[in-house]
């Protein structure tokens, strides 16, 4: 992300940080190395597209987390808790509106999924809000104690979820218009799968345009550098925590309720079993770096569906073991942030 | 003779030692105290899970790194005995094999994972055998054909420690193999137990504390911490496969639920927490609550629901099924305000 600083800083002052390419090559690398073994073109995009939206996702649930620790030095065991209370807040609203639902018309499926994502950013969100101020204030540069205050949360807030929303499995069936695929040449493309992809390079684009081009994202950048220095500069640093923090909450709700759309079911656990997959995308991308998580979380997701394909077995552990490939290769992630 | 065998670490409370007294004496005398099949499982699994949180105290309150990875030691001991057991036949022999490969296989993880990656911070670890801890559940459900699956390994122990043996049965007394077994677990679980009391009153224990509460002081004064972290790992990895051994060997079965599973590792944490961080007899501490919390207080929160029905909210709070909210507040509430739980309550009072 250090790519673009130098775009507004007067021609003197820095010399420009050049974007490290290689990442990105590999990723691309992987998805042609992956066709001579996938064998048949239609199979190998539908595999492709899969292994994007599955990326796309991740990254969402992801990048709050990354940028969370990147600022407030504060890595935060319980992110998983505001992907499920996104699930949930997104399947609250689509059980009501099932009549909109069944019209099988775009605008009326949208009428029932804008609200649907917006309340479960605006749940995910508070939620966070109220993370930051009661939970996680009191142990700033503590990490031991982050660590144990963030699993006591998990552990209070899953309980609350099955307190409010029930014990049971919810299904979420998804909009007409979104189910079914479509077929380009003799590759079959899951709607839903598109409607992923697009989302996430919004929210990707979004949030590159804000941390690069506009005055929070320079503070936000300059507070992951030296928060001392933002601070003595007369920002008032607390306020861009809470910030970023409700932010990166709501991003994981609208993760989360993509994801639960995805998989067409809601359960408490599924954000702590979606964490695992964080973390090594968070590691894999370098703590802290949003770019780095980005092509992350879409190597993860390419890697998980071709072995997925090619060797079943293998899949559930390919992210392991690519997590272990990329360490040794960059022990500090692909994307190293400043701070050690 | 008691000053070498706590390695003059004393309770220093007189509540506290007549709490210590009351478990040892209670699980020590549990065949014959609580003789149902319920509560002997209860003294069990309390000694098993006292070994398996003093030996992660030993990380997280004397080395002050949080590890995720303490239930695939607990995971490898269990299996090394359930593979051996049911592979191999019910022999000694066999026994001593599938112990001698887990310990070994248990040591070298630990090893790889702490020369890896304990020489950067506290979090990095903790995510990593978050991440690796998932890999081996990932594998031990994948390989089915050595592992059981989802479903586990049911076996049969070596002829003595079978419930139907009767050994003996002096003075109207039947020693039989669940008895026996029951004062291997005893016993073995007593003894490391204060083995780790004398790691972590050795030298080398003091060393782990100053590095928990300076680690740049102690490197500049010497110390080779990631050594001493790494060693720490190895033998806490290694009480938590003893432990896992025990428990096998207890219940006669090994699977993903009763050793593997994330929640078992949320378990330690609470009980760790809640006993009191830095000192083991908070493991006995929150072993002993948590386990009979599990087990009894469910009981008590349904009398409780019940007596609220109909009021809103309540009830659902309070159902049976929601105690681990409970013991979850208890444990943030501990974080906060008794980060040495309740054994520096204790001692706190007398001071």
């Amino acid at each position: 992300m250090s790519a673009a600083a130098s775009a507004d800083t007067p021609g003197t002052a820095l010399p420009a940080a050049r974007l490290d390419w290689t990442p990105v090559a590999l990723v691309l690398a992987i998805a042609l190395a992956a066709l001579p073994f996938v064998g048949s073109l239609p199979t190998w995009v539908t595999l492709t597209v899969a292994g994007l939206a599955m990326g796309m996702m991740i990254f969402m649930m992801a990048s709050g987390l990354t940028l969370v620790f990147g600022l407030m030095d504060v890595m935060n065991f319980a992110h998983g808790i505001f992907i499920s209370v996104g699930a949930y807040g997104a399947a609250t609203v689509l059980t009501r509106m099932s009549a909109q639902m069944q019209a099988n018309s775009l605008a009326s499926d949208l009428s029932a999924m804008v609200p649907a994502v917006l309340a479960a950013i605006a749940l995910a969100g508070l939620l966070g809000w109220f993370f930051e101020r009661v939970l996680i204030r009191p142990v700033y540069g503590d990490h031991l104690k982050q660590i144990l205050v963030t699993m006591g949360g998990l552990i209070v807030f899953e309980q609350l979820i099955h307190v409010v929303w029930g014990p049971d499995i919810i299904p979420l069936p998804r909009p007409g218009t979104i189910t079914g695929a479509f077929i380009i040449g003799e590759a079959a493309i899951e709607r839903y799968r598109m409607l992923a992809v697009i989302v996430g390079l919004i929210v990707f684009a979004a949030m590159w345009l804000l941390l690069n081009r506009t005055r929070i994202g320079l503070l936000v950048r300059a507070g992951v550098e030296n928060p001392e220095m933002v601070e003595s500069l007369g920002y008032r640093i607390r306020r861009l925590f809470i910030g970023v923090f409700v932010a990166g909450s709501g991003l994981a709700g609208l993760g989360g309720a993509m994801w639960a759309m995805y998989q067409e079911q809601v359960n408490a656990q599924m954000g702590m079993q979606v964490l695992v997959v964080i973390f090594i995308v968070v590691i894999i991308g370098g703590l802290g770096s949003v770019g780095g998580c980005f092509i992350g979380a879409l190597l993860v997701g390419l890697i998980a569906n071709y072995t997925g394909y090619l060797a079943p077995k293998l899949a559930l552990g390919s992210n392991i073991l690519l997590m272990v490939a990329v360490l040794l290769w960059r022990p500090r992630g692909l994307y190293p942030i400043g701070k050690a | 003779m008691l000053h070498t065998l706590l390695s003059g670490d004393y309770p220093r409370s007189r509540a506290l030692s007549a709490v210590l007294l009351v478990v040892l004496v209670g699980l020590a005398l549990a065949p014959f105290i609580f003789p149902g099949t319920r509560s002997l499982n209860v003294a069990a699994k309390v000694a098993v899970f006292v070994l398996l949180v003093a030996s992660y105290d030993l990380l997280l309150g004397y080395t002050g790194v949080v590890s995720f990875a303490h239930t695939m030691f607990f995971g490898i001991g269990g299996y090394g005995v359930g593979i051996a057991m049911a592979k191999l036949g019910p022999g000694w022999g066999a026994l001593a094999l599938g112990i001698g490969a887990c310990l070994a296989l248990s040591l070298a993880i630990a090893l790889a994972i702490g020369l890896l990656s304990l020489r950067v911070r506290a979090i990095f670890f903790a995510m990593i055998t978050l991440a690796v801890a998932s890999f081996f559940q990932i594998l031990a459900s994948q390989l089915s054909a050595v592992t059981g699956g989802e479903d586990g390994l049911t076996f049969r122990l070596p002829e003595a420690l079978r419930p139907g043996t009767v050994l003996a049965s002096p003075f109207g007394i039947e020693i039989n193999g669940r008895l026996l077994s029951y004062y291997i677990v005893f016993f073995s679980v007593l003894a490391l137990f204060l083995a780790l009391l004398r790691v972590v009153n050795s030298p080398f224990g003091r060393v782990l504390l100053s590095i928990r509460e300076n680690e740049f002081r102690s490197e500049a004064i010497g110390y080779r911490i990631v050594t001493y972290r790494t060693v720490a790992n190895c033998l806490a990895a290694l009480g938590a496969t003893a432990a896992g051994i025990l428990y096998a060997i207890w219940l006669r079965y090994t699977g993903p639920d009763t050793t593997l599973s994330f929640n078992i590792m949320i378990d330690i944490l609470l009980m760790v927490v809640i006993g009191g961080m830095g000192t083991l007899y908070g493991a006995v501490l929150g072993a002993t609550i948590f386990v009979l919390a599990q087990n009894y207080l469910r009981d008590l929160m349904k009398a409780a629901s019940g007596a609220l029905d109909g009021l809103p909210l309540l009830p659902a709070l309070l159902h049976p099924d929601r105690w681990l909210l409970w013991l979850g507040v208890l444990f943030i509430v501990c974080v906060y305000y008794f980060p040495t739980g309740i054994v520096g309550k204790l001692r706190a009072r007398r001071a």
